[in-house]
C-alpha cells in the first residue's frame, strides 16, 4: 500500500459540514471526475506543482536538481518527468514557492496537533473535523487512527467520500464517524464511467448499505450543465434516494465552479476537455422542485 | 470665564427640521481653532485649504485676523511652544526620527467617556454639589484649599455657561416658532424650546431630553478645550433604555420616534469635524473627524446583560444611515444573546466597516488588573478606537504611538537613524558584534527602554503643563471624583488617572526578528551583513533574497509557535518597559496596542525591514499580523493573537478582512459569530472586519464617484475609501483576503 499523503489541512472551512470545520485532505482518488476542483487529489503519489507567474527565473531549482530534470526555458521551468524522481529538492530551494510539492507524509500526532488548536472553535460552532480528499477511504490505516483519536477528544467527525470503497471498510469506518458527506454524481453507469472513469454500481451499493446503519448522511450532488442536470438523471437520482432505508435524506446541490483550471496548469496538465459550467438558476430551481416532488429536501450549497 | 463668555456670544445654529440642537461652530462641520494650545501659521491655513484630502475652508478674512491679532498675541505663549522649549535633545532626536509621536503637542488630552450620571442629575444638581464642597473647604488645615476653591468656582461657572447656552437655544426655537407656518414644525420648535429650558439644567425626564442632555454635555466638553478624540457617551443604549421603555409603556413615545431621535444624534456627531492640525500633520493627516465610539450591548454594572431594544434600534440606525461618525462597537459577553450578535454581524456584512466588536469579559479583566473596582470596570468600556477606560470616572490619556519596528531599525544601526544618519537612540553595539540572536534582542531591549524613558519623561512634563495652564472645569463636573477632590480633570481629579503609550507594529517587529533568528543565526543561510546591506538598499537587486524571506520565514498570525513566541516575548518586554511606570498623578503608565492610522506614518519614516517589507510601506497595525502574511485563515489568526495575555494591556487591535463571498448565507454569518465568540473565549479584546472584495476596491479607485458610500474599517475606525490617500487605499487592498475558504 502507498503511504498516506496529505495535501492540505484547511482551517475555518465553512463548506464542509456543520459548524466551522478543519478539513484534512487525503491525496489519491479512485474517481477522476472531469469537474473535480482538486485535480491534485487524483494521484496518490507526490506531485510537483509549478506556477509560472510566481517564478522569478532564478534557476536555483535547476542547480538543486540532482537528476537534471529541471530546465530553465524562456517559458519558465520545464520538468522532464522521465527524469524527475519527485524528491522535492527543487521545491525546497524555490524562494517564491513557484515550485511546490503536493502531498506530504504527516503523522497522526502532527495532524492532531493542528486539530486540537481548533477545538474551541469547533465546540463553539458545533463544528468538527472533516476528512476529505481525494478519497479518505483509500487510506484506512491513517484514517482510522485519526478517527479514534478525534473520538477520544469528542471531536465531531465527518467523512466526505466518493463512496468508492470496500464495503466492509466503509461500514467499519461508519462506526467511528458521526456524519458522511456522500457524493452522488449520476445514475447511468455508462455515463458515470465516461465522466469519472469508473462505473457507479459499487457506489450505489455502498450508499444503500450505509443507509442501513444509523450514521447521519448528507448526499452531495455536483451539478454540471449538460452532464448530470437533465430531468431524467435528476428524477432517477431522486427516486434512488427516496428508496433508501432510514430517515428521509438531506441533499446538498453543489453547482460546478470553474476553479480548477489554474490547478491543472500548475500540475503541468493540459485540461482539454470541453468547458464545463453550472446549470442556469432556472434549471437549479427546477432540479430542487424535482427532488421536492419525490419528497426530498434539496438545497444549494452545504 | 472664557467658556461662559463664549457660550453667551457664540453664533447659534438651528437647522431646518432639526430635533436635537446645538453645534460647536456657527454651522455644522465648522470648527474653531485653539491658539492657546497650538497656534496655526498663515502657511498652515494655506496647506489646510489646499491639501488633497479633506481640505478645510478658511476665509481670507479669518486668516488676516489671525495674522494681525491672534498670532502676535500667542507667540511664545502656547502650550506647544512651552513643551517644545523644554524637551531634552534625546527626546527631540527620537521624535524627529519618527520613533514616537506626541499626542499633546497639538491638542489637549481628552478622550473620555461618560457614565450614567447626567441622566440622573442636571447642572443645577451639580452646582449644589459643588457649592456644598466649597462651603466645607478647610482653609486652615488644607493647604490646597485655595486652589480647590478656585477650581470649584470654575466648575460652577462652567455649569452656568452650559445652562445659558441651552437657554439661548430655547429662545431661538421660540423665536423661530413664531414665524413658522407649518403647524407640525411649529410644534417641534416649541418642544425643542421646552427641552432646552429643562436640560441640561435639570435631569432629563424623557428620551428626547436625555439625548439633548447628552448633546449639550458633549458640546460643552469639546468647546471648552480641544481634547483629543472628543467625547463618548459610553454605554448609550443602557443609559437610554429606562427612558425608552417607560415611555413606550406609557404610550408617549413610539419606536419610530425613538429611532428618528437617535438618527438626529448620529447626524449631530457626524457633523463635528476635528480641529485642524498644524505643520506636517496638517498636510499628511487625512483625518478630519473626532472619534466618538458608541458602545452597544455589553454588560450592566451589576454584571447582567445590557442588550435592550434600544441596542437593536441603534443597529438599525447604523445600517440605515451608514455615516462616518459616530463609530460604533458591539460588546459581546457570554450573556449576550445570539440574536444580538447575529443582528450585529449582519450589519458588519454590509461592509461599512462597523460596528467593531469587543469582549467585555476581557476588558473588565484589564481594568480590574489596573486597579479599578469591578463595578467601575463594568461601567467602563471602549472609547475612541480600542482603548479601555472606566467611563465617567477616569482620565485615560493616550500620550502617543511608539514605532516599535523603528526601534529595531536604529538598534541594527547602532543608535543611528539610517534615513538621516543622525543619532536617534543610544549606541547599543555594531551588528558585527552580535554573535547570537539573543545579542540582537538584548540590544533592542536596551534601545526600547531608553526610548520609552524619553517618552515618559516628556509626557509627565506635558501633564504638569496641562494641570497648570489648561484646566477643563466643565469636563471635571461630569467626571467622578473631580468635585469631591476639588481638583481638575487634568490634575488628578478623576477617580482613576491612567497614561497609555500605544505600541504599533507587533507583526512587523515579530516577522523581522523571526527572519534574523531563523536565517541568520539558526540556518545561517543569510549573513547579517548580507541582510543589512539588502535592507539598506531597500532590497534592490535582492528580490530573490526578499522572496526567500517572505515565503520561507515563520510569520506572526499563522498559529506557528516559532513566530508567535517571538511576538509574545516582544509583548512581555513592552509591558516590562511601560507598565507600572509612575505618572504625575500617583498612578501609572500602561501599554496599549492601538495604531489608528499611525502605522502608515511610521512606515513612511522607516526604511526597509528584515521581514522583506519595503521602505516607506506601512507597518502592521495594532496587534494584527503583517498585511497579507496571515495565510492560514482566521482560525489560526485568533490562536496566534490569544497567545498574548490581553488582560495585561489597555487594549489590543485585530483587523480581519473578509470578502462578501464568505458571508453570503445566514449560516455563514452564524459561523462568523462563532469565530468572534471563540476569539473572546480565548481572551481576545477586540476584532473588526472589513467585508469587501478587491475587485470592488479597485473599481472604487478607478471610478471614485460611483463608490462614494464605500466605507472601510481602518485600524480602529472607519473611513470613506475615496477620502483616503493612495497609500491608505493600497493598504486596504493589500490586507489579506480570506477568499479561498
Amino acid at each position: 500500500m502507498n503511504p498516506s499523503l496529505i495535501f492540505d489541512i484547511k482551517r475555518y472551512a465553512i463548506n464542509d459540514g456543520p459548524g466551522v470545520r478543519t478539513t484534512v485532505f487525503f491525496k489519491g482518488c479512485p474517481l477522476h471526475c472531469e469537474w473535480c476542483h482538486n485535480p491534485e487529489s487524483y494521484s496518490a503519489q507526490k506531485q510537483k506543482l509549478y506556477s509560472k507567474e510566481k517564478c522569478i527565473g532564478c534557476g536555483d531549482c535547476v542547480e538543486a536538481c540532482e537528476q537534471h530534470a529541471c530546465v530553465l526555458t524562456p517559458e519558465g521551468i520545464k520538468t522532464d518527468t522521465t527524469l524527475c524522481i519527485l524528491c522535492g529538492k527543487c521545491a525546497e530551494v524555490c524562494p517564491t514557492k513557484a515550485t511546490e510539492m503536493s502531498g506530504e507524509l504527516r503523522s497522526v500526532d502532527e495532524i492532531m496537533d493542528v486539530l486540537k488548536r481548533d477545538v474551541p472553535l469547533m465546540e463553539q460552532s458545533a463544528g468538527g473535523v472533516t476528512f476529505s480528499g481525494g478519497e479518505p477511504l483509500m487510506h484506512p490505516e491513517l484514517l482510522i487512527l485519526l478517527l479514534d483519536e478525534c473520538g477520544k477528544m469528542g471531536i465531531h467527525r465527518c467523512i466526505d467520500t466518493s463512496g468508492m470503497s470496500n464495503s466492509e471498510l466503509l461500514l467499519e469506518v461508519a462506526e467511528k464517524t458521526e456524519l458522511f458527506l456522500f457524493d452522488l454524481k449520476m445514475m447511468d453507469s455508462k455515463q458515470h464511467r465516461k465522466f469519472t472513469g469508473i462505473p457507479n454500481d459499487t457506489i450505489l451499493k455502498n450508499l444503500r448499505k450505509l443507509a442501513e446503519t444509523d450514521v447521519q448522511i448528507i448526499i452531495r450532488i455536483p451539478l454540471i450543465k449538460d452532464v448530470n442536470d437533465n430531468d431524467d438523471n435528476i428524477q432517477k437520482t431522486a427516486e434512488f434516494i427516496a428508496a433508501l432505508p432510514g430517515e428521509p435524506r438531506i441533499v446538498n446541490l453543489l453547482p460546478f465552479h470553474n476553479s480548477a483550471v489554474k490547478k491543472h496548469e500548475k500540475l503541468g496538465q493540459i485540461h482539454d476537455s470541453r468547458p464545463l459550467s453550472e446549470p442556469s438558476a432556472q434549471r437549479q430551481t427546477r432540479i430542487i422542485e424535482i427532488f421536492k416532488t419525490n419528497g426530498i429536501q434539496a438545497s444549494i450549497g452545504g | 470665564m472664557t467658556f461662559l463668555d463664549h457660550c453667551q456670544k457664540k453664533t447659534l445654529y438651528l437647522g431646518e427640521d432639526e430635533l436635537i440642537v446645538g453645534e460647536r461652530g456657527p454651522a455644522p462641520k465648522a470648527v474653531p481653532t485653539f491658539p492657546e494650545l497650538t497656534c496655526h501659521s498663515v502657511e498652515d491655513f494655506k496647506v489646510l485649504n489646499t491639501r488633497e484630502k479633506q481640505p478645510y475652508t478658511i476665509s481670507q478674512e479669518d486668516i488676516n485676523t489671525y495674522a494681525e491679532e491672534v498670532i502676535p498675541y500667542w507667540k511664545g505663549r502656547t502650550q506647544r511652544e512651552r513643551i517644545f522649549n523644554h524637551v531634552p535633545e534625546t527626546w527631540r532626536r527620537a521624535y524627529e526620527a519618527g520613533v514616537f509621536t506626541e499626542f499633546m503637542e497639538q491638542r489637549a488630552p481628552g478622550h473620555t467617556a461618560l457614565d450614567g450620571k447626567i441622566y440622573k442629575q442636571g447642572m443645577l444638581d451639580f452646582k449644589q454639589e459643588i457649592q456644598a464642597h466649597i462651603d466645607t473647604l478647610d482653609y486652615l488645615n488644607d493647604p490646597e484649599a485655595n486652589d480647590k476653591a478656585e477650581q470649584l468656582h470654575a466648575m460652577n461657572i462652567s455649569c452656568d455657561a452650559v445652562i445659558l447656552f441651552a437657554e439661548r437655544h430655547a429662545d431661538l426655537a421660540e423665536l423661530k416658532a413664531k414665524t413658522e407656518n407649518d403647524p407640525l414644525r411649529k410644534a417641534e420648535l416649541l418642544t425643542i424650546a421646552e427641552v432646552c429650558r429643562w436640560v441640561p439644567a435639570n435631569a432629563p425626564r424623557n428620551f428626547w431630553e436625555a439625548l439633548q442632555m447628552y448633546w449639550f454635555v458633549h458640546l460643552g466638553t469639546i468647546t471648552e478645550l480641544n481634547g483629543w478624540d472628543a467625547m463618548n457617551p459610553g454605554h448609550f443604549d443602557q443609559h437610554l433604555a429606562p427612558f425608552y421603555e417607560r415611555e413606550l409603556a406609557e404610550g408617549s413615545l413610539s419606536r419610530e420616534q425613538a429611532k428618528e431621535l437617535l438618527c438626529c444624534i448620529w447626524i449631530k456627531v457626524n457633523n463635528q469635524t476635528a480641529p485642524p492640525k498644524v505643520g506636517i500633520t496638517a498636510k499628511e493627516s487625512g483625518t478630519y473627524n473626532d472619534f466618538t465610539n458608541i458602545n452597544i450591548g455589553g454588560l450592566k454594572p451589576d454584571g447582567s446583560d445590557g442588550v435592550s431594544d434600544v441596542s437593536y434600534l441603534m443597529l438599525e440606525v447604523i445600517e440605515e444611515l451608514h455615516l462616518l461618525q459616530p463609530g460604533s462597537s458591539v460588546h459581546i459577553s457570554p450573556q449576550t444573546p445570539d440574536k444580538f450578535l447575529h443582528t450585529a454581524s449582519k450589519v458588519i456584512r454590509q461592509g461599512h466597516g462597523y460596528p467593531s466588536i469587543f469582549s467585555p469579559e476581557t476588558y473588565i479583566a484589564e481594568m480590574v488588573a489596573m486597579g479599578k473596582s469591578l463595578e467601575d470596570a463594568r461601567e467602563g468600556g471602549c472609547s475612541g478606537c480600542i482603548e479601555v477606560g472606566a467611563f465617567g470616572k477616569e482620565a485615560y490619556l493616550l500620550t502617543g504611538y511608539l514605532n516599535v519596528p523603528k526601534i529595531l531599525e536604529i538598534t541594527l544601526n547602532n543608535g543611528l537613524d539610517p534615513l538621516t544618519g543622525k543619532l536617534a537612540g543610544i549606541k547599543t553595539g555594531k551588528p558585527d558584534d552580535f554573535y547570537s540572536y539573543q545579542d540582537v534582542y538584548d540590544a533592542f531591549l536596551k534601545q526600547l527602554n531608553f526610548i520609552v524613558d524619553q517618552k515618559i519623561r516628556v509626557s509627565n512634563y506635558i501633564d504638569t503643563m496641562f494641570a497648570k495652564y489648561a484646566p477643563a472645569p466643565f469636563l471635571s463636573v461630569v467626571i467622578d471624583d473631580c468635585i469631591a477632590k476639588g481638583r481638575d480633570y487634568y490634575n488628578s481629579g478623576p477617580r482613576y488617572n491612567t497614561n497609555y503609550i500605544q505600541c504599533t507594529g507587533l507583526g512587523t517587529i515579530t516577522d523581522s526578528l523571526s527572519t534574523i533568528k531563523k536565517h541568520v543565526f539558526e540556518n545561517q543561510t543569510i549573513s547579517m551583513d548580507q541582510l543589512l546591506l539588502a535592507v539598506a538598499n531597500n532590497f534592490e537587486g535582492e528580490e530573490k533574497l526578499r522572496q526567500t524571506i517572505v515565503n520561507r520565514t515563520p510569520f506572526f498570525g499563522n498559529d506557528d509557535d516559532y513566530a508567535d513566541d517571538i511576538a509574545l516575548q516582544v509583548y512581555e518586554d513592552l509591558l516590562a518597559a511601560i507598565d507600572g511606570k509612575p505618572n504625575t498623578k500617583g498612578e501609572a503608565f500602561h501599554l496599549n496596542m492601538l495604531s489608528t492610522t499611525c502605522h502608515i506614518y511610521f512606515g513612511k519614516v522607516l526604511g526597509a525591514t528584515p521581514n522583506g517589507r519595503l521602505a516607506g510601506k506601512s507597518i502592521s497595525d495594532g496587534t494584527s499580523p503583517s498585511h497579507g502574511c496571515d495565510v492560514n485563515g482566521p482560525a489560526a489568526v485568533i490562536r496566534s493573537l490569544t497567545k498574548l495575555d490581553h488582560t495585561r494591556s489597555g487594549g489590543t487591535l485585530l483587523n480581519q478582512r473578509f470578502l462578501p463571498s464568505l458571508l453570503k448565507r445566514d449560516k455563514d454569518i452564524k459561523k462568523l459569530g462563532n469565530l468572534i465568540r471563540t476569539y473572546f473565549k480565548l481572551g481576545g479584546h477586540h476584532i473588526q472586519f472589513n467585508v469587501v472584495d478587491t475587485a470592488t476596491l479597485r473599481a472604487a479607485q478607478a471610478a471614485p464617484e460611483d463608490y462614494k458610500d464605500l466605507l472601510v474599517r481602518m485600524a480602529g475606525y472607519s473611513d470613506y475609501f475615496n477620502d483616503m490617500n493612495e497609500d491608505l487605499q493600497q493598504e486596504v487592498i493589500d490586507r489579506t483576503e480570506n477568499e479561498s475558504f
